[in-house]
């Protein structure tokens, strides 16, 4: 039992040397900096650049951590400090229960739903001409589905503010609002921060939903309605032609790696700020 | 009950349920104006609630069931009529540890007035002064105002909480156990500082420190397992208790 | 100045009620909405035939071959971690540790594992595959699904088993039993939790695509061999999603509906074992 356990905790380290070994071919090839930063992704001619691939997910999930925050903070400060138990304990089940809805569902979803939504409704706002299939397509799934994930971390660093803080300002005569805006926010403020990150990793690796939303064009997006091509749907799309185009699935490999590299960084950033709030 | 001032609190019939168990049977008391009255009692008796409900913070917790009546001055704060966060306003509280809010030293102590409307930086820093002097802090936090409030000694700390509460002009401060943190030292600061402003305020002293109530109370009421055994001035109370239970509590024979 | 104050807790009260609800009433059009467009679209041929010549193309035929591989697939995987996942929760709250630091590092490792994307582990398990010399098959994916659930899986267990209270396993102890007789004594304690750990895996397993994409491959057959490709529901999805017949993606829809309905019939499940377990165990 104790070398599997050992093994689990190694299991990260060997999924990068993995990925790192298949990349080493392209890494060859092309030089990692050229590779992350040149637009032009012609596979076919040996020229891969992942640039707008990485802006565009970039582009995405930072639009559907904007547009998730403020909606997961609301929704978390009412459940944790408005509502009774009885309330949160009738809510929280349905709100889990969106974590549990598969991606490629989203995906459906969305382009029932949301897509004619961009299309007709809200690209039309700004004069812009958009087939709905969009970063913000994307992004406003993306939220969706990050949504219970953040309440319950945000629902969590909530109730690790002692009560008597809060009555102490409660007794000062301020109102409940007040004492949210002054007390709670400002000692769950590095909370929110770490919850940010997390919600930035799991959007980041996000590939069916964005898959089927975002339009899938390698070009950097220009605003919220240009269409993408996130890094994880890149990965997705293109499994067929892996070993057919040389050098395809060390690129693709590589891809994969720096995906990974980034949601680790952001996950372990996170981790630490959420260990020293318990700690204190 | 004798009382020489009219009653800044009274309490009529008030009865409060935790979870279906009865924690306050009957309650009528009556505590006067501009003195220190002390709420004695063994653990668990109900002294914290009792104190908690005066401000209604007691009623925070949904699980809470009360009925009855209390008045401050002449109001009952059971009307849906009546204004909490202004009744707050005119109560202090202060707890057993100190608890300061995440923000500075001045901070702190400007909370209060800030929530309630005074905005110019004048008048805070005169009131920061003020009632850090009143609690006998200004002295070893002038040069450092502007530091967390965390960075406090515990005795220290409380004492911030006290200029806190009196910094938004209270009538009445309620105190739960306010030195069974501290060290002799701070206590006994803290202790110094009820005698001086109690011709000011009305002070509600909670405590399990028969010495404490006897040095600093004006009237006593005594409280078991949620009943009112017994309330008078402090010289009576102590020198001729009327009740056995009170003979045996002061006697030391129940805890 | 008071009036101002409450009517600012006033504005951002109604705001919170109304980010609340709103966050419900999506939950449920998403759901109403694949269940009532997938349902109109969904008859008996779908779920009981597999794919005829041209199904893609508005032919005949059905999605059985999806149905039955996702769930050997998420079932395979699903057994495969917890034999992984039971023994190292058991291992980091039964055994004596020598010091803080390998249950420290290991949870850290849960944590950070439970955060890396379903396609990060298809690459890895593609990987995995070539390094062992198979193809796109069911164990492939088998391998796939089961490094995605085993964070999920485990990190749960380790909850649960971490909440048996500590005098149950020194009583245990105590009468004489190793750590590894404990160790059933604790597992038995946390039948429910494991119960529903494992369902809450499952049901995460079988609704990935991406990491079956790489790995699984597609196969309009019903699953015979470990080593043969394997449809997936999600992937059948997918495709059916992507053509350009209005027939076929309509099917696309009943898929969905499937899905939707093996997902939550599994939390409808793991409700009900859990309440029934819930009689042999002490409280």
């Amino acid at each position: 039992m104790r070398t599997l356990t050992i093994a689990i905790s190694l299991l990260v380290v060997l999924m990068i040397y993995g990925l790192y070994k298949r990349s080493q071919a392209i890494l060859s090839f092309q030089p990692w900096n050229e590779l992350l930063l040149s637009s032009t992704w012609r596979p076919f001619k040996g020229e891969f650049g992942f640039f707008s691939f990485i802006m565009g997910t970039i582009w995405v999930t930072t639009t559907a951590i904007i547009i998730a925050i403020p909606f997961s903070l609301m929704t978390a400060i009412y459940l944790s400090e408005y509502a009774s138990s009885r309330i949160r304990r009738l809510i929280m089940p349905w709100i889990d229960l969106l974590a549990g809805i598969p991606s490629v569902i989203y995906g459906i979803w969305g382009i029932l739903f949301i897509v004619p939504l961009v299309r007709n409704y809200l690209a039309p706002l700004f004069n812009i001409n958009c087939t709905g299939y969009s970063v913000l397509a994307g992004s406003i799934v993306l939220a969706i589905m990050i949504f219970p994930f953040i309440i319950n971390v945000l629902i969590e660093v909530f109730q690790t503010i002692p009560v008597q803080m809060k009555e102490a300002s409660t007794a000062l005569g301020a109102t409940q609002w007040e004492t949210i805006k002054f007390v709670v926010l400002k000692k769950a403020a590095p909370g929110i921060v770490a919850v940010s990150m997390l919600g930035i990793a799991r959007a980041f690796g996000e590939t069916m939903a964005v898959l089927m939303l975002t339009g899938n064009v390698a070009t950097p997006p220009q605003n919220i309605f240009s269409p993408a091509y996130p890094l994880p749907a890149l990965i997705a799309n293109n499994y067929g032609e892996l070993l057919t185009i040389p050098l395809y699935d060390s690129a693709l490999l590589f891809a994969s790696l720096v995906l990974l590299v980034v949601v680790l960084f952001f996950n372990i950033l996170s981790k630490i700020i959420l260990i020293k709030i318990e700690k204190n | 009950m004798e009382t020489n001032n009219k009653a800044h609190i009274s309490v009529r019939k008030l009865n409060i349920f935790y979870e279906k168990k009865q924690i306050l049977f009957d309650i009528n008391i009556d505590i006067p104006k501009n003195k220190i009255t002390a709420i004695i009692g063994p653990s668990g008796c109900g002294k914290t609630t009792l104190l908690r409900s005066f401000n209604k913070l007691v009623e925070n917790n949904t699980e809470v069931k009360l009925s009855g009546q209390i008045f401050v001055d002449d109001e009952d704060i059971f009307d849906p009529k009546t204004e909490i966060t202004l009744l707050r306003k005119k109560m202090g509280l202060l707890f057993q540890r100190p608890y300061p809010l995440p923000m500075s030293i001045y901070d702190n102590v400007a909370y209060g007035p800030r929530i309630h409307g005074i905005k110019k930086k004048k008048e805070l820093n005169q009131i920061v002064e003020y009632y850090l002097k009143e609690a006998g802090l200004w002295n070893e936090v002038a040069d450092r105002l502007h530091d967390p409030a965390s960075r406090l000694s515990l005795g220290q700390q409380q004492r911030l909480c006290l200029a806190r509460g009196l910094a938004v002009k209270p009538e009445i401060v309620l105190c739960d156990e306010p030195t069974s943190a501290l060290d002799p030292q701070s206590s006994q600061h803290i202790e110094n500082k009820f005698k001086e402003l109690k011709g000011k305020y009305t002070i509600v002293l909670v405590t399990h420190l028969l010495p404490q109530a006897m040095r600093l109370a004006d009237y006593v009421i005594f409280l078991y397992m949620g009943k009112i055994i017994e309330c008078n001035s402090a010289q009576h109370f102590f020198n001729e208790p009327k009740e056995k239970l009170t003979q045996d509590y002061l006697h030391g024979m129940i805890c | 100045m008071l009036k101002k104050r409450k009517t600012e807790e006033k504005i951002f009260k109604t705001i919170m009620i109304f980010c609340t609800l709103l966050i419900i009433i999506i939950l449920f059009l998403i759901l109403i909405s694949i269940l009532l467009r997938g349902f109109s679209s969904l008859n008996f041929a779908m779920i009981t035939q597999t794919p005829k010549g041209g199904y893609y193309l508005g032919k005949e035929g059905g999605i059985l071959n999806a149905i039955l591989g996702s769930i050997c697939l998420a079932g395979g995987a699903t057994l495969l971690a917890m034999c992984i996942s039971i023994p190292v929760a058991a291992y980091l709250t039964v055994f004596k540790q020598k010091g803080k630091f390998l249950p420290f590092m290991t949870r850290f490792a849960l944590d950070v594992l439970w955060g890396i994307p379903s396609i990060v582990y298809g690459a890895f398990a593609f990987i995995v595959m070539l390094f062992l010399g198979l193809k796109a098959s069911l164990l492939s994916g088998i391998i796939a699904i089961a490094l995605v659930e085993l964070p999920i899986m485990t990190r749960s267990i380790d909850e649960v088993m971490k909440s048996v209270p500590e005098e149950l396993k020194e009583a245990s102890l105590a009468l004489g039993a190793n750590e590894l007789e404990t160790t059933y004594v604790a597992i038995k304690q946390c039948i429910p939790g494991i119960v529903t750990s494992v369902l809450i895996a499952f049901g995460r397993g079988i609704g990935d695509a991406a990491a079956v994409m790489f790995t699984a491959g597609f196969s309009d057959y019903l699953p015979t061999s470990l080593f043969d490709p394997v449809a997936t529901l999600p992937l059948a999805i997918f495709f059916q999603l992507n053509t350009p017949f209005v027939e076929v993606q309509n099917r696309a829809y009943a898929s969905a509906f499937v899905l939707t309905m093996i997902i939550l019939m599994t939390c409808w499940l793991s409700r009900i074992l859990t309440k029934w377990f819930d009689k042999f165990i002490i409280k």
